[in-house]
């Protein structure tokens, strides 16, 4: 036995021994040169938090958590709070889902149950194509093609019929209606692509039963599709949201930076991102640099809180699927 | 005589059947809305960014002569442009490489999931915050980093945009790398080559087909992104640099600042401006098509 042992541990030393040093360093190398990489990109994330919370202290000192609901922003006095810019950019976010949601649900519908297979993909990516429109693009679009449209024909209208309603006021060259429209049309290829992937996985003998049992398309969709799939389309939503939440250019070109936020959805409002869009050369004192900062830090909160809750829908719909 | 057989729905058949061919042509006419939007969106930069394409666009920068006209073109924007994505792609390419190779070939599973999370959440952040981050680390810093410390550069610039590359890039590596079959790793392995030499000569030309196509992904976005821009690189001249340690202009923030000016001549060129950009994005998204459909050929060959 002693000796059996012998002759196996001599070869192990022995493949050691003829290992290259270039092969140990060259291994050692690989994986402090990776393992930093992944470290500082993780670092990344926590010191984007830090620096923001560091930049905003002055102002978090000195405003205290008061800031988030005081709603003036006056240079003169140096006095500023957040509360408009939080309104708008939660009316904004909300609208455009209620918007994009359903139209969103409705292409994918359309792309996995509805489309011969044969336009299917054209399709698909032409609503990609759309996600790839940079922001400033669409913003510029909406500025001189989709304001017209929405001041001349689509706000009357609305006003018009639904005028007794507070939120369809007077008509207005910019503003959170032609926003939240920006918005929709920026988190719809989003959704869409979510919800194409998870109407595609169900499992096609669930949908053939139901056909079989003599549902129609849309009770097959309604009774079927949708239930076993809810919770990833909800997440889908959700990151749309948090999508539609943080988006700056766009909007500050549409919405017309007026405060104070009002009921009517036609006037111009303003929102976290777009403020601080607007603001960026125009640093006056120290603790107004300190405000907008604040304002990150909020705008950096509520997005990471949507995306956090869409995180755990998936999960918690990852784990019915498998259970 | 055997009566006829009525086929036509009727009473509550007739209903469900109406109701679902209007659900169908809902569904159709969204679709349909989709396609009309970018129709109508991309036609418009098409026949508003026409009249100002000439060559003066591209190789002069804004002018204003003695009565207060404004002509000229973009190209320091372009140059700009150019820079900014240059010094992003140096940056973010090694980055999120090096990392993807970490999570797929080193990381024990619950690191792996750690980082991507990490990145998934760097992803979610709102692109204007990264700017600001960047302020306070580059142009506002309470210490000079790296000699760039106190005012706005292209460097500042070109490291926000890497920040929104760098997940896209990392994310889309890991998938790659994950689709790399396990025996050609373990086929290196048995003939003895050891880990680096692997990953190096085995596993990243698999796989560089996948990461050409999240490269070119992420610089179509970085090229198009305003808002990391906006704190840290504007203060442009209208001059053509090269200079990286000086603000540079942008094709996106020129849109942007363009598009709320006043100015007639301003407008179409912004228009132009969008117009240039959107057919490098195009350019770029069909080019990552082609090589994420070799990169999936050749790992089909593989299995």
């Amino acid at each position: 036995v002693e000796a059996a042992s012998a002759t196996g541990a001599a070869p192990v030393t022995g493949i050691r021994r003829t290992r290259h040093l270039r092969d140990r360093i060259g291994d050692r190398a690989l994986f402090v040169l990776t393992g930093l990489a992944a470290f500082l990109s993780v670092l990344l994330v926590v010191g984007i938090a830090w620096q923001l919370i560091a930049k905003a202290m002055p102002a978090i000192k000195h405003f205290g958590i008061s800031f988030v609901w005081n709603s003036t922003w006056n240079p003169v006095t140096d006095v500023y709070g957040a509360r408009n810019y939080l309104i708008g950019t939660v009316v904004t976010a909300f609208g455009a889902m209620f918007i994009a949601a359903p139209v969103s649900i409705a292409i994918g519908l359309f792309l996995s149950e509805l489309a011969p297979p044969s336009i299917r993909g054209p399709i698909g990516s032409l609503v990609d194509m759309l996600a790839a429109v940079p922001s400033v693009v669409i913003g510029l679009w909406g500025i001189y093609v989709l304001l017209p449209v929405t001041h001349e024909t689509i706000e009357p209208w609305l006003h018009r019929w639904f005028g007794w309603i507070p939120l369809f006021g007077q008509p207005s060259p910019a503003g959170v209606f032609p926003a939240m429209l920006v918005l929709a049309i920026m988190a719809t290829p989003i959704i869409t692509s979510i919800c194409r992937e998870l109407f595609v996985s169900v499992p096609n003998d669930l949908e053939e039963a139901a056909i079989g049992l003599g549902a129609t398309r849309w009770e097959m969709v309604r009774g079927v599709v949708l239930p076993s799939v809810k919770g990833g389309v909800v997440a889908g939503i959700v990151l749309g949201l948090g999508r539609a939440l943080g988006e700056a250019i766009a909007v500050t070109q549409v919405i017309g930076n007026g405060v104070p936020i009002k009921w009517n959805l036609f006037a111009p409002g303003t929102t976290l991102a777009s403020q601080l869009a607007n603001q960026y050369s125009s640093q006056i004192s120290p603790l107004s640099v300190a405000s907008l900062v604040y304002l990150g830090l909020i705008l950096l909160v509520i997005t990471f809180t949507a995306n956090f809750i869409a995180q755990r829908i998936v999960h918690r719909f990852d784990q019915q699927r498998k259970g | 005589m055997i009566a006829g057989i009525e086929l036509k729905a009727t009473g509550k058949a007739r209903r469900r059947l109406r109701v679902n061919r209007a659900m169908e042509t809902l569904a159709v006419v969204a679709a349909g809305l989709a396609i009309v939007v970018l129709g109508i969106l991309v036609g418009s930069v098409l026949v508003r960014a026409l009249p100002a394409l000439n060559l003066d666009l591209f190789i002069k920068g804004p002018t204003t002569d003695a009565f207060g006209r404004t002509g000229g073109g973009i190209a320091p924007a372009i140059v700009g442009s150019i820079m900014l994505v240059a010094i992003a792609a140096a940056i973010s390419i090694p980055m999120g490489v090096l990392t993807a190779i970490w999570v797929s070939e080193f990381a024990p599973r619950r690191l792996a999931d750690q980082v991507k999370l990490y990145l998934d959440v760097l992803n979610g952040f709102p692109s204007i915050i990264i700017g600001i981050f960047v302020f306070g680390l580059a142009v506002k810093a309470d210490v000079p980093l790296l000699g760039i410390g106190h005012h706005q550069s292209a460097w500042a610039g070109g490291f926000a945009l890497s920040i929104i590359m760098l997940p896209l890039i990392a994310r889309t590596t890991m998938e790659v790398l994950a689709l790399v079959p396990n025996h050609l790793r373990e086929a290196s392995y048995a003939l003895g080559v050891s880990k680096w030499r692997t990953v190096v000569s085995i596993v990243l030309p698999t796989a560089i087909g996948g990461i050409v196509t999240g490269t070119t992904l992420a610089v179509a976005r970085a090229a198009g992104e305003t808002a990391p821009l906006l704190f840290v690189c504007t203060y442009a001249s209208t001059k053509v640099t090269w200079d990286p340690s000086l603000p540079v202009s942008s094709i996106p923030f020129t849109i942007f600042s363009f598009s709320e000016s006043a100015d007639a001549h301003a407008h179409e060129e912004a228009w132009a401006a969008a117009f240039i950009l959107i057919v490098f994005i195009l350019v770029s998204s069909l080019t990552s098509r082609y090589f994420l459909d070799r990169s999936r050929r050749k790992l089909g060959q593989v299995k």
